[in-house]
């Protein structure tokens, strides 16, 4: 099953993210890979280099960002994996790194699954 | 929002480290059956303890550590302690205080090579088939003995006992834990991914609607693919083999209509092909390419390649897929091979060139009672025009397949075809 997991920061303290979570973060991607559980992933930028669809009252609207938003979405990750805690198991050590390289960041990881063949099954 | 299950996040973590921690050990007490049973006590302990604790922040080294004070503990116990503690030698010397950091390092450094040691092992030739891919799921999968029994629809005592008959062969054959001498590496390698590719197509050949237990063999062959391509990236039929997967497993969605019939490759719904599956697999086999000349397995994932690229059935490059076959039967002759050759070639050519060929196999011993040259020739003389022999072929197929859902296939053709 996979599941896909979504980085999104709270708070951060001003400058770039230190050296060692880069080089740790690139570590631990590895490792997944290797694993065979990491499919894809990659950071985002942020969203004052995107743009915003979306329909409301009936109409279209298209917007540039940046957003608005209390927490922004930075980075994602495509898992395959045997079950949910595996997947929450990846998420947590990618967030223990953000814990102890940088100090004073806050955020959170959400963990959903994606659809799969066994949901279009034929009821046995 | 409620609490996970602690027992559960425990097992996710188990399956994630189980084979490092088995691999490290195995090479620290030279035997496989041993280093399984420490890693099951330090799996135990992680049980009672991290659910109060918490689990610890580098998971694996705890697992490990447990299971060496595991086997320190025993060995103490015994009058071979010191027997033990000198083959066993320096890795054991362990100093509480740092040990964990030590630990650290040494897995670092030797993890890699462990996990190969480890896999070639479990997939000795020494070993019957049965008891390969068994070991093989239980040391690098971390499935339970219950899992790996309902995956091969086997009784759990039998997989228990192909489990310890491996496991005494190695122990009693004095195999060592240790990796293949460059001169047998190309043996040897056959071998495991001979194992791997059967754990895929016990699956695959068993995909429908009603089982989806065994999907999660193909899923775990493809994780062990993966795993082999980071631990031997030089490796050409490495890269090939996971690449035949990734690119076979894409076509899982839609290999099966919602009543659970087959559906063959020509009819499938291509837009329920799995994409990042097919991406992954073009770019497994492009680095197998780049590696050198492409072997048997590499040689079938660019034959899957010709389908996935295509968009339409009709766009299919047949005449590059009969040139394909031409090498692999080439490399590996086999009158399965000859037999797709003809199918390819009845494509790109016409039916009677393809015709010429399946006829050829007709007194193949080894293709007796094999539905498939029935059915083949059933599909070329149809093509033909020769609808009464058509018939007969696919009525004889239909007589040959042991498979339900492939009989009633058959029999529609052979009805369509006398109407």
């Amino acid at each position: 099953m996979r599941y896909l997991v979504t980085l999104k920061v709270a708070a951060q303290p001003d400058g770039p993210p230190p050296a060692d979570l880069m080089e740790a973060i690139v570590k631990l991607g590895q490792e997944a890979t290797e694993a065979g559980t990491l499919l894809d992933t990659s950071g985002l930028a942020g969203s004052a280099e995107g743009a915003r669809v979306e329909v409301a009252g009936g109409r279209l609207i298209v917007s540039d960002g940046p957003f608005a938003e209390a927490k922004e979405l930075i980075s994602y990750a495509l898992y395959e994996v045997r079950s949910k805690e595996e997947a929450v198991e990846w998420a947590a050590r990618f967030l223990r790194l953000h814990r102890d390289l940088w100090p004073g960041w806050e955020g959170e990881a959400d963990v959903l699954r994606l659809f799969g063949p066994e949901d279009f099954a034929a009821p046995a | 929002m409620t609490s996970p299950d602690p027992h559960r996040a425990v097992e996710a973590v188990w399956r994630i480290e189980s084979a490092r921690v088995i691999a490290a050990l195995a090479r620290m007490v030279n035997d496989i059956g041993l280093a399984e049973e420490l890693a099951q006590d330090a799996l135990v302990a992680a049980l009672e303890e991290w659910p109060r604790k918490g689990v610890p922040d580098n998971p694996g080294a705890w697992l490990t550590l447990t299971a060496k004070h595991r086997a320190l503990d025993r060995f103490r116990r015994r009058d071979t302690y010191q027997r033990k503690l000198q083959e066993i030698g320096r890795d054991m010397e362990l100093r509480q205080e740092s040990a964990e950091a030590e630990l650290d390092d040494a897995l670092d450094d030797h993890i890699g090579d462990d996990l190969l040691r480890l896999i070639f092992t479990a997939c000795h030739p020494a070993l019957p088939a049965e008891g390969r891919l068994a070991l093989t799921l239980r040391l690098l999968g971390g499935l339970s003995t219950a899992e790996i029994a309902r995956a091969f629809l086997v009784p759990e005592p039998t997989v228990g006992q192909r489990i310890s008959r491996a496991k005494r062969t190695l122990a009693d054959r004095k195999i060592p834990i240790e990796l293949p001498p460059p001169a047998e590496l190309p043996v040897r390698l056959a071998s495991l991914l001979e194992v791997v590719y059967l754990i895929f197509n016990e699956g695959y050949a068993a995909t429908s609607g009603d089982d989806w237990t065994r999907p999660s063999l193909c899923q775990e062959a493809i994780r062990l693919g993966r795993v082999l391509a980071g631990l031997m990236p030089a490796e050409p039929e490495v890269h090939g083999l996971l690449a035949l997967m990734e690119l076979q497993a894409s076509r899982i969605p839609a290999r099966t209509a919602p009543d659970g019939t087959p559906v063959l490759l020509l009819d499938q719904d291509r837009g329920h092909w799995d994409r990042l599956l097919v991406r992954r697999g073009l770019e497994a086999l492009r680095r197998a390419g780049e590696l050198g000349t492409l072997g048997p397995y590499g040689l079938q994932a660019a034959i899957a390649a010709c389908h996935a690229r295509a968009l339409t059935p009709q766009a299919t490059d047949w005449e590059r897929i009969a040139a394909l076959y031409r090498l692999l039967a080439h490399l590996t002759p086999s009158p399965v091979v000859e037999l797709n050759r003809a199918v390819a070639v009845g494509m790109a050519y016409g039916p009677a060139r393809g015709l010429e060929i399946a006829d050829g196999l007709q007194d193949e011993h080894a293709l007796r009672g094999y539905a498939h040259l029935p059915a083949v020739r059933g599909d070329l003389l149809a093509r033909l025009g020769r609808s009464e022999e058509a018939a007969a072929e696919f009525r004889r197929a239909a007589g040959l397949t042991r498979n339900a859902r492939e009989r009633d296939l058959f029999l529609a053709r052979a009805t369509a075809l006398s109407a």
